[in-house]
This record gives structure tokens, sequence and C-alpha cells, in this order.
């Protein structure tokens, strides 16, 4: 981890960046010649705030999907590091393989012990190679199925912390059943007797986020994006070429705000402002919050009914007329 | 001398598989030219090299079931396009150009009906409408079939012929294959037997969800069963994917198909399934 935070800037954020370097001369200036400029830069400080707020609450979903990107973005680590007072990794699917871009174990949250299962992106090329960008295999889906089952096992909830570009194409993973491993997740998270909990953190990118995304309440960030193909892997198709990703990030509604609307995602969870990048600890409390309201909601309901109420919160989603 | 010779082969495009017009029909596989009043009483198997052409939900329908036995269900649902989704076209008119093209209401038809005189309930996709693709009314008219096959205790079929999940519906496409796993669960928990059949081709979030989740999977000879298509996975591994891959023989070698049933005995197999799976000991 680097102990400064670098700077990153997106196209959009430009401007804030170039005010704010402007201001950060003036400063300098000002110091060092002994020349007054309080008022201007307080001026300018006031404008630069201002257009923080303009830009960020305007957010197109192109620009959303490129936070949720963002390469300083907290990963499915820095959360389970936050807000875990014990975390144990569980490795390996018993048949195969550890797939490193999925992560599973045991962890405590403040009272409630529960099963964290979620995907795991890199920081630098070596661990982005590591954890294959978050592309798992199909034996991490078996693994976090292994793992999700020994949760309803030992009475645990469940908490998936979605992040991945997608299940990883590889003539490997065909081999080795992506589509069944994907599908039997599903078959299988659909009639788990415990609480199950879906954030996703990041990118929720079509089959390979489902693998481990069937649950009782579907949580995004705010500024994570989530849909059946990513804009480039969309616009590839429709518009032939993956130039065209804005338009289809636009086309799809590829947002934790659209979700919603769609009836799909329950509660959008809020990032600080300009992403959750600029404000680790902040984005990862309001995670922690979401997670432990949601589950003690949950572990009210018997088993049985919660099962039912799952299967059922799926049956609704969708729109078509008869 | 191989001037002329190409060494690789191309990549093909998407193969245009609708049964053309006419009297006579060329093998898109071994080239022979065949009669089509003998390729039609043949089931659309070449004569000569056993290809097992693309055809569609209502020929499956004839092949399948007893005379006049089947009855569908919730035939007109139909999409409403949630999104607004937009390419070059609106997909509410890319909708109703393909609903009066095909004279189709959606990519699957669900039923019930008899086979070797065993009741089912089935649906059946069908890729000539938008690629097989699956979005809400898809998901849904199988939902509603496997709570039907719940409502009446009869094993459920489901033949699949699908591209994946529709990208015009985003999201709601997505969750389909959720909600599809959900009620196939449930039907597992009653005991009630599920066929999966998977026809060319078969891939993408089709294959992840309903397809893969059969008590006994069912494939068609040398149809294309996969997840992420040949085009994609050989650009991620910058190689050459290797003869026969994706393809039903090389699933099952790989282990998630347990039959490969040509299609004149597909009826007669799974009438014995059905009665294997109905007598009580």
């Amino acid at each position: 981890m680097p102990s400064k935070p670098q700077k990153i800037a997106l196209d959009f954020e430009k401007p804030i960046i170039d005010l704010e370097d402007k201001i950060k001369e003036m400063k300098e200036f000002a110091q060092s010649t002994g020349v007054e400029l309080t008022d201007d830069i307080k001026r300018l400080e006031k404008k630069s705030k201002q257009l923080r707020k303009e830009i960020f609450s305007n957010l197109n979903r192109w620009q959303r999907y490129q936070l949720a990107k963002h390469p300083l973005r907290p990963y499915m680590l820095d959360y389970v590091e936050g807000m875990c007072s014990y975390f144990e990794e569980l490795h390996g699917d018993r048949y195969f393989a550890d797939d490193k871009a999925i992560v599973s174990g045991f962890a405590q949250i403040d009272d409630i012990s529960l099963v964290i299962v979620g995907q795991q992106k890199g920081r630098d090329t070596k661990q982005k190679l590591f954890r294959n960008f978050g592309m798992s295999n199909p034996e991490g889906y078996r693994k976090a199925l292994r793992v999700m089952e020994m949760a309803a096992k030992f009475n645990k909830p469940i908490v998936t912390l979605i992040d991945t570009p997608g299940a990883y194409p590889g003539l490997g993973a065909e081999e080795r059943g992506q589509a069944q491993a994907i599908a039997y997740n599903m078959f299988k998270m659909s009639h788990l007797p415990v609480p199950i909990i879906n954030v996703v953190i990041g990118e929720g990118a079509s089959g390979g986020a489902l693998g481990i995304g069937v649950g009782d309440r579907i949580l995004m960030m705010e500024n994570s994006w989530y849909s059946v193909i990513s804009p480039e892997g969309c616009a590839a198709i429709l518009w032939r070429d993956a130039v065209h990703a804005p338009k289809a990030a636009e086309a799809m509604k590829v947002t934790a705000i659209d979700a919603k609307e769609l009836g799909v995602v329950d509660e959008i969870i809020p990032e600080p402002q300009g992403g959750a990048h600029l404000a680790k600890e902040v984005a990862i409390s309001n995670v922690k919050k979401a997670i432990l309201r949601n589950i003690k909601e949950l572990m009210k309901i018997p088993a049985d009914e919660l099962i039912d109420q799952r299967v059922e919160k799926y049956s609704k989603m969708g729109f078509w007329k008869e | 001398m191989d001037w002329f010779k190409r060494k690789k082969e191309a990549l093909k495009p998407a193969e245009k598989k609708d049964i053309p017009d006419g009297l006579w029909v060329k093998c898109e596989s071994c080239g022979e030219v065949i009669y089509k009043k003998e390729l039609e009483k043949r089931m659309y198997v070449c004569p000569k090299c056993d290809y097992h052409f693309r055809i569609g939900s209502a020929d499956y329908i004839s092949i399948l079931f007893d005379d006049d036995s089947f009855e569908e269900f919730n035939q007109g649902m139909q999409a409403v396009d949630p999104l607004h989704f937009k390419d070059s076209k609106k997909y509410s008119e890319k909708y109703k150009a393909t609903v009066k093209k095909t004279k189709m209401n959606e990519a699957v038809v669900t039923g019930t009906g008899t086979i070797e005189s065993h009741p089912v309930v089935m649906a059946l996709m069908d890729f000539k409408f938008l690629g097989g693709s699956m979005g809400s009314v898809v998901g849904e008219k199988i939902s509603r079939a496997i709570d039907k096959a719940i409502e009446t205790n009869t094993p459920m079929i489901i033949l699949s012929s699908s591209g994946g999940a529709r990208m015009h519906e985003g999201i709601l496409s997505l969750m389909q294959m959720a909600k599809t796993s959900a009620k196939l669960a449930r039907l597992a928990n009653k005991k009630i037997p599920y066929i999966s059949i998977l026809t060319n081709p078969t891939t993408g979030g089709t294959t992840a969800s309903y397809a893969m989740l059969g008590d006994v999977q069912i494939a068609e000879p040398g149809a294309l069963i996969g997840f992420a298509g040949p085009r994609v996975i050989k650009q991620t591994i910058g190689q050459d994917l290797p003869p026969g891959f994706q393809r039903s023989e090389f699933v099952q070698e790989h282990g998630f198909l347990d039959l490969i049933v040509h299609r004149h005995e597909l009826k007669q197999r799974i009438g014995k399934l059905l009665e294997f799976f109905a007598h009580k000991n």
C-alpha cells in the first residue's frame, strides 16, 4: 500500500485538479513572497468546492463506471481489513485448486460471526496477475460454494463482496465447466438456510458476479456498476467497436441508481464525494453499517421463510406484458 | 505451391443457419446437396454426414411430442423495453420487426404435452428470435413453466438454443439466470425430474443457468456449448483453439453432459428416461 494517496485523474476530474493545482501554486507563491493573496485563495477554494459538488452530483453512467474501476478504489480485502476484528482465509475447492481471484473465509464483524466471500483484484502488476484481475475460474466458484455451504452448516450468515470484470474466459475455464460452476452456485445459494447479503463494491460483471451474487439483500455502492455484460463488451457486439462503450453504458443503464429503479437492488450505499477511494474509511464504514443492519434484520426470519422470500424476490424481477 | 492455400483457417463470422427456402439445400458441413423434402423427412439431419441443421421450436415440438398433444401456455407474453434501449436501432422496433418476421412472440415456447405417452412440461427456446436470447419474458415463461411442473408434479424439460442473456434488457436479463436457477432448485427439492437438452448453440447466460442444471444433460451431436464465445477465448489466450473445442463431444469428455443423442433417437430416448423416472419399485 502506498503511504501517500497517489493522484490519478479521470477525464472529468481534470477541471477540479487544475483548479486545485492553481490554488496550491498561489499558496506557495504567497508564502515565499509574502504577497497578500488570502482573499483570492479563499475565493478559488470556494469555487473548487462548488465545482466538485457540481461535477460529482451530475455524474453520468460512463463516469460512474470509471469510478467503479478506479485503480485506487478499495478492494475486497480492504473492506475485510477495515470491517472485521477476525478473518481467517480458507483456501481451495477440494477438487482442483485454490483460485486466487476469489477469497473466502471466516470473519467477525462487531458481535456477528459470519462467512465472507468475494472477488479480489490486485493493486500492482504482480498482484493483478496473482489475482487474475479478479476474474475467477470454475474452482473459484466451487471454493466459494464449499465455504458458503459450511456457513449454512454452522449457521453463519454470508456476505459476498462482488468486484469482478467477469468470469475468466479461458480455455481451462471452459474445460472445467465455468458455466456449470456459476449455474450450480446460483442453484445452491437460492436455498442456503442462512441470511445472504450481496454487496457490489466495484464491478458487477454478468455471470461472473452472479456466481456469488444470489441472496436475500442486494446492495450496491453508489459508484459501482452491475449488468449483463461490460459496456465495452456490449459496444463490441452491438456497435461493432468497443470505443462506443460510453454509449453502451448509457443504453444498458449500468449504475446503482438504475438497478434500484429497475427493482433489482435493495439499497444504495453512499460513497464519499468523488468516490470510495478518496476516503476509504468512510466507504468501509458505510458498507459495514449497511451489512450489520441488514444481517440483523434477516437473522430474525426463520430459515424456511427466508428461503421462500429469497426465491420470490427473484421471481418478481423483470418486466413484460401479456 | 501453396500460394493460394490458407495456412490457418480464418475465424468464421457468426454462422447463418436458417433453413433456406427452395427445393434443394446444401449441407453446411459436407456440402452435400439434399432435396429439401428429404431433409425434412430426416428431421433436418444430413443423410451423408449426420450434420444436425439448426431447427426451431415448432420443429422440435413435432419431433418430440405425441401427435397434437402439445398445448402452449403464456403464448402472448412480450417484452416491454424497460430500459428504452437503443443502439443503431431502438430495441422496441427491433423486437416488433422480429415478431413480424418470425411470427413468434418471444424466444421461448412453453407448454404441456406427452412424449411417448408421458406427460411433461416443456420450454423450447428458438434461436431465430433474436438469437434465442434470454430477457425478462424468456426467464418469466421458463419460471412459470417450472411452477407448473411443481404444481402438477410433472417432469420438466428445457430445450436450449441460445446465444445467452439479452443485452437490451441489461441487469434484468442477468437476473433471469438467478430466477430460473432458484426455481429449478425448488423443483429439485420436490424430487421432480428435470431434463436439459442442449442444441446448437447454447452459450453465455443460458448455459450458465438452467441449461447446466439438468438431472440429465443431453446434447445433440456437434452442438456448440460453452460459457464464453470462441472468439473471446481466442482473444484472451492469444492462440488457436483445439479442434472440436466447445462441441458436444468435447463437453461430454470433460464431464458436463450425460448423453449425446442423435436427433432421430431423441424422442425415444427421452421417453425411456421418463419411463425410468416414473417407475415405482
